[in-house]
């Protein structure tokens, strides 16, 4: 773990994804204490002050009801964050056991589970999100219930694709020989050996469940006022283009510096771990 | 090519299996609403006679089972229902607002492919180089924003900043274009309108862009890494012994065999693209199939979501199908490892 952080530190671009990723988590983290006006992260309206491009205090202006932009960009990153914690630890599980059932068990199961791990994976990431959002009320929990449906079975590609290469190596024809159960195969001999591919597609998967999530709430499904939330400042701001640029393009930038912190850092570390893709 | 004809049957069979199974996951997502989708449709003035009598038409009283049975049974006669929402057949809706984001859709492909592949290349060639640098951080800061993201900043810098792209629409006013396929790059042509076709591509240019830059940045950087462990199979370096000129050691022995894994994620990455049309269409007012399932969506309107969303993916399964065939026809390996088994 330590040496593992050394070595992206001493690569220009993944130590620059690791600033990028300590200062969104710290900035989620910290949040009440970083932001000028941690009251405007609730329905708060101050209208002697809306709209205001930046200028000091409000370093990236304020919105349409004068709330200001910088504290509640910060407050945001703690629910994007929060969001992708709950949909991987939700959805991993879920994806690796139906990836390691299919890849190892073969035949009937292989055949039933990969087709419907094929069912989730022909609709479009975003439509079938939607489409779940659009039946339930649209509220964080939800939200986080839409994105982990459409996320493990991407979970459970990965880990079939590397079980069906594993099973034929000599540990596991060890392992079955002294007449260990399927249980432990999985779970003991082949698992470890997906932990370097998984741990890499979670990096980079916390950038893509926030793109993905801020996404939702662009489109009025996600989370809903007056939680902050990037997506959804983005759809507020874009009717005000382009005068009151600063409504978009800073929650835009958040975005973006986010999930690129991520993707520098996932990149880095599938090299260093050879992972597969 | 029997070989090939009955990879194309295998397809089809696995492609129908799945599309069924799309099918029973919207229907059971759109039955679970919770609360009665005929009141959320017809508002809180309607009478329980109103509603009782869009149940029925809706044949909400029967088991969700039976339900399925019936709307299969209307599907297979090109029938998706009615649409609450515009009070018209489904099919009606999405045969007007499907065309406009399937030409968004196929010119974003079409730059991922002719922007995104080349980039690749020429990154693993000049790998390590400053070249290589810039490519591998563009192609990732591509990836790094969602589609509306860019829509936004594009439009800014390419429609207000430097007014060079009309700000949003798919055509001006000015130009009266009788609707033939609903391609409009077509319909103008075959309207014989030059000046209206460039109009409608000017339109095309920036929410294409927004859209294909995610696109862009995967298949560049997959096909670099795939490029890059070509380069260190031992037929390169026996071309590169021979002297052949590097330029031809790339196109023809590194380039093409990095082509095939690439193919089948852009297969893959037009799946994203089809979710983030929703998006882009959004930010620049394109009239495609986006506001209709956004609006659908917010409505509850079950058929037209159940409709919307199987299309959509039937489209995607279409073009996962021709990737498939594609990678059949290019890899030698597929299309006789069939004859084999």
């Amino acid at each position: 773990m330590k040496r593992t952080l050394m070595i992206l530190l001493r690569n220009p671009l993944s130590a620059f994804g690791v600033l990028l990723v300590a200062t969104v988590v710290l900035s989620a983290l910290l949040a009440d204490f970083i932001a000028p006006f941690p009251e405007h992260r609730g329905a708060v309206v101050d209208f002697a002050n809306f709209n205001r491009a930046p200028e000091w205090p409000h370093l990236m202006g304020t919105d349409l009801v004068g709330r200001d932009l910088f504290s509640r960009i910060l407050y945001a990153y703690r629910i994007s964050l929060l969001l992708g914690v709950v949909v991987l630890s939700i959805a991993v599980p879920i994806g690796v056991t139906i990836g390691l059932l299919a890849g190892y068990l073969g035949g009937r199961a292989e055949y039933v589970l990969m087709r419907i791990t094929d069912v989730f994976l022909s609709i479009p990431p975003l439509v079938l999100a939607m489409s779940i959002m659009g039946v339930l009320e649209p509220t964080l929990t939800n939200g986080m219930l839409a994105v982990t449906a459409m996320w493990w079975p991407w979970y459970a590609r990965l880990v079939y694709n590397i079980t069906r290469g594993e099973k034929e190596e000599g540990y596991v024809l060890a392992a079955e020989v002294i007449g260990a159960s399927r249980a432990w195969v999985m779970f003991r001999e082949i698992l470890p050996n997906c932990v370097p591919s998984i741990v890499t597609k979670m990096t980079l998967d916390m950038g893509f469940v926030i793109l993905i999530a801020s996404s939702l709430s662009f489109l009025g499904l996600g989370v809903q006022p007056p939680t902050p939330d990037l997506g959804s400042m983005v759809a507020d701001g874009a009717t005000y283009l382009p005068d009151s640029w600063w409504l978009t393009v800073f929650p835009g930038l958040a975005i973006l510096i986010a999930v690129f912190g991520f993707n520098l850092v996932g990149d880095a570390l599938r090299e260093l771990l050879g992972a597969e893709q | 090519m029997p070989a090939l004809a009955r990879l194309i049957l295998w397809r089809l069979v696995t492609s129908l299996i799945v599309l069924v199974g799309v099918s029973m996951l919207i229907f059971a997502i759109a039955r679970v609403i919770p609360g009665d989708p005929a009141r959320i449709a017809l508002g809180p003035n309607a009478t329980p006679d109103q509603i009782e009598q869009l149940r029925d038409r809706l044949n909400l009283d029967e088991p969700i089972v039976v339900q399925y049975g019936i709307f299969l049974r209307d599907l297979s006669r090109g029938d998706l229902g009615t649409s609450l929402y515009t009070n018209r057949p489904v099919t009606t809706d999405i045969a007007q607002f499907l065309p406009a984001t399937l030409e968004l859709i196929m010119i974003s492909g079409a730059m991922m492919i002719l922007i995104g592949l080349p980039l690749g290349a020429l990154s693993a060639r000049y790998r390590d180089t400053w070249i290589d640098s810039l490519i591998r951080v563009v192609s990732l800061l591509g990836v790094s924003a969602p589609a509306f993201v860019w829509a936004v900043i594009l439009m800014l810098l390419f429609a207000y900043f430097l007014p060079i792209f009309p700000v949003s629409g798919r055509l001006s006013e000015a130009h009266d274009i009788p609707r033939v396929t609903g391609f409009l790059l077509i319909d103008t042509l075959h309207a014989g309108n030059l000046a209206a076709f460039r109009n409608a591509a000017a339109h095309l240019v920036l929410p294409a862009f927004a859209l294909a830059l995610s696109g862009i940045g995967q298949a560049a950087r997959l096909t670099r890494s795939n490029m890059i462990e070509t380069y260190e199979k031992p037929y390169i370096e026996m071309a590169q012994s021979y002297g052949f000129p590097e330029r031809r050691i790339a196109r023809r022995y590194a380039f093409k065999p990095s082509l095939i894994p690439s193919l089948t994620i852009i297969g893959l990455d037009f799946a994203a693209m089809l979710g983030n049309a929703f998006l882009v269409e959004a930010v620049f007012a394109w009239p495609g199939l986006s506001r209709y399932g956004v609006e659908v969506i917010l409505r509850k309107d079950l058929n037209a979501i159940v409709g919307t969303v199987l299309i959509i993916s039937a489209t995607f399964l279409i073009v996962n199908m021709i990737v498939d065939l594609a990678l059949g026809i290019i890899n030698p390996r597929i299309r006789h490892s069939q004859r084999s088994s």
